[in-house]
């Protein structure tokens, strides 16, 4: 079973079963991630098989959830924790930010902190409010912490092996509304490195960066325009933090023109650090200022106005149309 | 969850029911301890009154015996680790107020809880301290001119946690109670037989870590013991400004039994500690002891007592110090003569000798530390910002 179709979702319960089998040190806990398989079903199977002991069923309190896996990280395990919900992350936010990214700096280098925290995020499945929230810039800024998003099967399963093999607290974003989408997985390939962005199609007039759930939006909106005879890249960074910014310039000193796209509001977003690092390492290249597409400075809407408030198809086209016009 | 006998709290030193490897430790075995068994719960567990005189009571006859091995000798040092540990508590303090450090949590007072409480761990038990606990860094072994770097400002912890089983001090309030569970959870995977302490004060009991710190651990029946040394103030705040019932109580609450000693009386504290930690190293699950004392000094060299509690207070708790006590139980039992006290005296004045002058000594960090340590497999943004900031810093030496 070298290659493989399969959803994003089936893809992860592929590569937490494939870290479990792996190492005994690594855990799976969170809230309803044993007998039910978590929320979304990531963990389906995984405690039958592994047991209480490897795949943890906890109490319902996040910071709990996070603050164990710190200790249980200091003990020599490597806990995959899993926060149900993107808007239910904020109890545990301090000891992500306070403990987590700091424990091996204030140790000089002393104690590891190989801690995953999975987080089902952004919108577009219609649910009540806290469940559709995209904060991962919140995390990128913390020193400390990586911050990546897979955008489709493949990535789902190597990225989150990366992750969990990595000695930094890694936060794994996971796009909830892409999980029953499926692609090819190749599981005896060599996956590319875990902070670097791919191009996941070619074009010379213009790049659309996104990440996540917008990598799939992009995509169609590169194929329309190409309907009407304009070439554009699609970069998907897949890393928050770190961000690859020499492939953003790789792809800009080609392209000369770059939209950033994501869910996430744009006032202080991963955008605007892009936008202005890019302006910085290509002033000279650019032949438009750097736009963003993205979230407004709003709580995330009920899900009726969602698909008004996401940006699709027309809202990142309209954004070319208005980079190509400089 | 079923009401078990009171049977089931009482000790069990030598029934050989050791926690057995592995699978045994299954993640949702019950608690031991149930509301019945808790209702027995002493309110003050005390060994030495104020006077130095032993105390045989219905309260402390539980755990009396888990001192009855203690010898004179025994006796002796543990009111040593109390006389050094309140001497560099002390230099500490002198050091701050010379400028030689940005901060100091005193520890005045609460020298019995520490001692008591870090001398009934074995090696192989694993300590998650708050900022004050000087006197059980001083029983682990901890350097004490390694406690100073964060408050000098050279470090933000700065030693290696698993070299004495002592992890670094939090500052955030009650984190740590958490990153003990987990550690003890750890502990009960591996099919250790250790135990883990974590220490917290009466304001720490107010944060929801601690909250769920105590669910953690008592629906995985983790082996740790809740070490909250209730010192009576957080800064200015009273204790009633943090909880309308005894704090040992809460512990009912969970599942798990909660104790009130006398935290100025260093054997009681031995006592009980010994006590919960057996529970904990024989599969029982958490205990919260509550150590009853008072903080003689400021919260920290920044805050000013005397705008938050009166004198009387103050001075009604200077008669009850714990390291006088002990000092008129030796005197009165023949337990140490004067040589011993004047020895006492001088080891104690050369190791503050010592520490003012490793202070003194202490080098700044290089600056480029600033980018070191902040990932274990490094960060393309970090490598590039270290890479600018020292040619900036190098351009300034080509200037001249």
């Amino acid at each position: 079973m070298a290659v493989e179709k399969m959803s994003i979702a089936k893809a992860l319960n592929e590569s937490l079963r494939k870290a479990l089998e792996q190492d005994p040190k690594v855990l799976i806990m969170g809230e309803d991630v044993g007998k039910l398989g978590g929320v979304f079903r990531i963990t389906d199977g995984l405690q039958k098989d592994f047991g209480e002991e490897r795949v943890i069923d906890t109490p319902l309190a996040e910071s709990g959830i996070v603050g164990t896996a710190i200790g249980l990280a200091l003990r020599g395990y490597r806990p995959v924790v899993e926060i149900q919900f993107d808007g239910f992350v904020f109890p545990a936010y301090d000891q992500i930010v306070t403990q987590l990214a700091k424990m091996h700096a204030r140790a000089l280098g002393k104690v590891k902190m190989p801690v995953v925290v999975r987080i089902p995020y952004a919108g577009g499945i219609g649910a009540v409010e806290h469940h559709s929230e995209s904060p991962e810039a919140l995390f990128a800024h913390v020193p400390g912490l990586k911050v990546v998003s897979p955008s489709n099967a493949s990535d789902a399963y190597w990225m989150l092996q990366q992750a969990i093999l990595s000695d930094d607290p890694v936060i794994f974003f996971e796009p909830k509304r892409r999980y029953w989408d499926k692609g090819e997985v190749d599981f005896d390939a060599i996956p590319g490195e875990l902070h670097k962005a791919r191009v996941s199609r070619e074009g010379s007039d213009v790049t659309l960066a996104a990440y996540g759930p917008m990598v799939k939006v992009c995509l169609e909106a590169a194929a329309a325009a190409a309907e009407e005879g304009k070439s554009v890249e699609v970069l998907d960074l897949r890393s928050m933090s770190p961000v690859d910014f020499d492939g953003i310039q790789a792809s800009v000193e080609k392209t000369r023109r770059l939209v950033v796209v994501h869910e996430a509001p744009v006032f202080l977003g991963v955008g605007a650090e892009i936008a202005a690092r890019i302006t910085e390492r290509c002033f000279y290249h650019l032949e438009a200022p750097v736009l963003r597409v993205g979230g407004f400075h709003a709580p995330y809407p009920p899900a009726r106005l969602e698909d008004e408030y996401l940006p699709g198809l027309d809202r990142v086209l309209d954004a070319v149309d208005r980079s190509l016009a400089y | 969850m079923t009401v078990e006998s009171t049977a089931a709290r009482k000790p069990r030193r030598s029934s050989g029911t050791k926690r057995a490897a592995g699978a045994a430790n299954a993640a949702a075995k019950p608690a031991a301890a149930t509301a019945q068994t808790l209702d027995a719960v002493p309110q003050l567990v005390q060994l030495l009154t104020p006077e130095g005189d032993r105390v045989d009571n219905a309260e402390n006859a539980e755990f009396a015996p888990f001192v009855a091995d203690i010898t004179t000798e025994d006796l002796r040092g543990l009111y040593r680790d109390m006389v050094m540990t309140r001497r560099f508590d002390g230099e500490a303090t002198a050091l701050q107020r010379q400028g030689e450090l940005g901060l100091w949590a005193s520890l005045l007072g609460q020298e019995a809880a520490q001692i008591g409480s870090g001398r009934a761990l074995n090696d192989e038990d694993y300590v998650f301290p708050t900022y004050r606990e000087h006197g059980v860094a001083w029983c682990r072994g901890v350097d004490p001119t390694n406690l100073l770097g964060m408050f000098r400002g050279v470090n933000h912890g700065g030693w290696d946690p698993n070299l004495n089983n002592f992890h670094l001090y939090t500052i955030v309030i009650g984190s740590q109670t958490l990153h003990a569970t987990g550690y003890a959870m750890g502990v009960a995977k591996d099919g250790a037989d250790s135990a883990v302490i974590a220490y917290f004060g009466d304001g720490a009991s107010s944060q929801g870590d601690v909250a769920e710190a105590f669910t953690f651990s008592a629906v995985y029946n983790s082996p740790v013991v809740f070490f909250c040394q209730n010192n009576q103030w957080a800064i200015s705040e009273p204790t009633e400004r943090q909880m309308r019932v005894p704090l040992y109580q809460r512990a009912q609450g969970f599942g798990f039994p909660g104790v009130r000693v006398d935290g100025n009386d260093v054997l009681a504290c031995l006592a009980v500690t010994r006590w919960a930690l057996d529970r904990a190293r024989r599969g029982e699950g958490p205990t919260l002891v509550e150590a009853f004392t008072y903080r003689m000094g400021a919260h920290t060299t920044s805050d000013d007592p005397t705008k938050y509690r009166r004198d009387e207070e103050t001075a009604a708790w200077e008669a009850k110090d714990p390291i006088l006590r002990l000092k008129a139980h030796l005197l009165a039992t023949g337990g140490a003569d004067e040589a011993f006290f004047t020895e006492l005296e001088a080891e104690s004045e050369a190791m503050g000798k010592r520490v003012r002058e490793a202070v003194r000594a202490m080098p700044d960090p290089d600056t480029m530390a600033i980018f070191e340590n902040v990932y274990a497999d490094g960060h393309a943004l970090v490598d590039e910002e270290r890479a600018q900031f020292a040619a900036y810093l190098a351009s300034f030496e080509e200037g001249h």
